[in-house]
């Protein structure tokens, strides 16, 4: 069976902020390519998605989240063209779901992270941190669902995104939705979008570090929020590094 | 070692420095005092270079070298140290880090070979010692969560691990307590009291030149230099007034 009947437009809801053109190339076997995960009563993974130029067009990850269980999800989204990362998560009782994506370009692309959570049962867990840095006329994206069913109380869930946009022409858009059919649960969720600030800039050329570098300094800075909760420290600065190496193509 | 001459700055259009002229030789102290609003900070944002600031007339040299000319980072690898009246806060950075790129982008740009990290952190125990700045200070993000006084010792830390050959020191002793201003004022001469070095403090007070003496004063007004005297201008000012004296 296939899960799509007509090719997405940017008039759907869910892609608003996609690359329209982009769309336009999708097949249906893209759309339909889910990478389903299952995770049983307290198993824990840990997964990483390096969408870059070796990556791009849209990437769909499912997970069931069993009773206990744990799912981090890690990615970057650093490719030129459009690039669009999907998660859908359900989460049974006392579940935990994590994640954390950065999205990093110039150019004209347009990089998103799509993600809905569903807190299907009681007491399941989820944080969301993402971050954004761009520059030239690239975009990025990130749009969040975090739906609360009515008997699934206790519920925490938190998402919080921030972009940095290096010059302007760069753009980013960002939509939190929060479905919550029950009581007792706490739902977080922020957003800021601003530029690097300057006064630290001024502070660090004081003291003699040259603008790129400081640029540097700062973005990995605001950008180490979304792999903080990554156990595997080596991993996390691999991410990172990956990170800061797009950076470097800045020509600004 | 620092010559300013004729200086004519302004800020969004609006003329802030006047004509401003200021020697400071070789294993000298000078201290620049004024009211609010005479220019005191302007002066030295100008020497830093701090974007804003614009300099529409005269010249500052530095060892002989036009400073106007350099960016911000390339004045503090020449040997310029700006002390900032509101050191600022940067979430994520640590000082250590902070500090390391700082020195070794310096040694980089007059072609030294950088430190090790180990040879970083002794050198940075060193100076965290002699400002009595707990080096677990230093290993938290720069300037966050810091007290006006933590800041401004911190800042002396910078300087002394920086190790510049000219000091501008914007209101240091602005949200000190009394035992952090002589420590303050200890770890500027212990640092800066060297016969190839200058320092220039600005201030609105008289109380930072009980500890660092100064060779002459200057009274900053309306944007020049209205007065020089010794160390007993700064006296007879805390005495009488900027009015009375200026």
């Amino acid at each position: 069976m296939s899960d799509v009947a007509t090719l997405p437009t940017t008039r759907d809801e869910d892609w608003r902020y996609a690359d329209a053109a982009a769309l336009r190339d999708l097949t249906a076997e893209t759309l339909d390519g889910w990478h389903e995960i299952t995770l049983t009563a307290g198993e824990a993974q840990v997964q990483t998605y390096v969408l870059d130029d070796s990556a791009p067009g849209v990437t769909r990850v499912r997970l069931a989240l069993g009773e206990g269980a744990r799912a981090e999800i890690y990615a970057i989204a650093s490719a030129s063209d459009y690039t669009r990362l999907e998660v859908e998560v359900t989460l049974a009782k006392g579940a935990h779901f994590e994640f954390g994506g950065v999205t990093i370009g110039g150019g004209e692309g347009t990089r998103e992270f799509v993600t809905r959570v569903r807190h299907a049962e009681p007491e399941a867990t989820s944080n969301q941190t993402i971050r954004a840095v761009h520059w030239n006329r690239a975009t990025g994206n990130f749009l969040g669902r975090i739906e609360v069913v009515k008997d699934a109380q206790k519920t925490d869930a938190a998402q919080n995104f921030r972009a940095i946009l290096l010059e302007k022409g760069a753009s980013a858009n960002t939509k939190p939705e929060l479905e919550i059919f029950a009581d007792d649960v706490k739902c977080a969720h922020g957003a800021a979008i601003g530029a690097l600030d300057d006064s630290a800039g001024y502070y660090m050329a004081a003291r003699g570090i040259p603008p790129h570098v400081a640029r540097r300094l700062q973005v990995q800075a605001f950008v180490a929020d979304a792999f903080v909760a990554m156990e595997d420290e080596t991993l996390a600065e691999n991410m990172l590094a990956k990170v800061l190496d797009r950076l470097e193509e800045a020509a600004i | 070692m620092l010559k300013i001459e004729n200086l004519h700055a302004e800020i969004d259009g609006k003329q802030i420095l006047n004509g401003l002229t200021l020697e400071v030789g070789a294993g000298e102290v000078h201290a620049i005092m004024g009211p609010n609003g005479a220019g005191k900070s302007t002066l030295a944002y100008v020497l830093g270079g701090r974007p804003g600031y614009e300099v529409t007339q005269g010249s500052v040299t530095f060892n002989g070298q036009d400073m106007l000319e350099l960016e911000p980072h390339e004045r503090a690898a020449a040997g310029l140290f700006l002390g900032f009246q509101y050191p600022v806060e940067i979430p994520g950075v640590s000082n250590v880090q902070f500090l390391r790129e700082a020195l070794n982008s310096q040694r980089k740009a007059r072609g030294e070979e950088p430190l090790t990290g180990g040879e970083f952190l002794k050198l940075a125990k060193e100076k965290a010692a002699l400002l009595k700045l707990d080096m677990e200070m230093l290993k938290r993000n720069v300037n966050v969560g810091f007290s006006g006084g933590e800041k401004k010792c911190a800042e002396m830390v910078q300087m002394g691990i920086l190790d510049p050959k000219l000091a501008v020191l914007d209101e240091t002793d602005s949200g000190l307590d009394i035992d952090a201003l002589r420590t303050v004022g200890e770890g500027i001469n212990a640092i800066m009291r060297q016969p190839d070095k200058g320092v220039l403090l600005i201030t609105h007070y008289q109380r930072l030149l009980d500890y660092v003496q100064p060779d002459k004063v200057h009274i900053l007004a309306k944007g020049r230099i209205v007065k020089t005297g010794g160390p007993e201008l700064a006296l007879e000012l805390e005495r009488e007034g900027y009015e009375a004296v200026a």
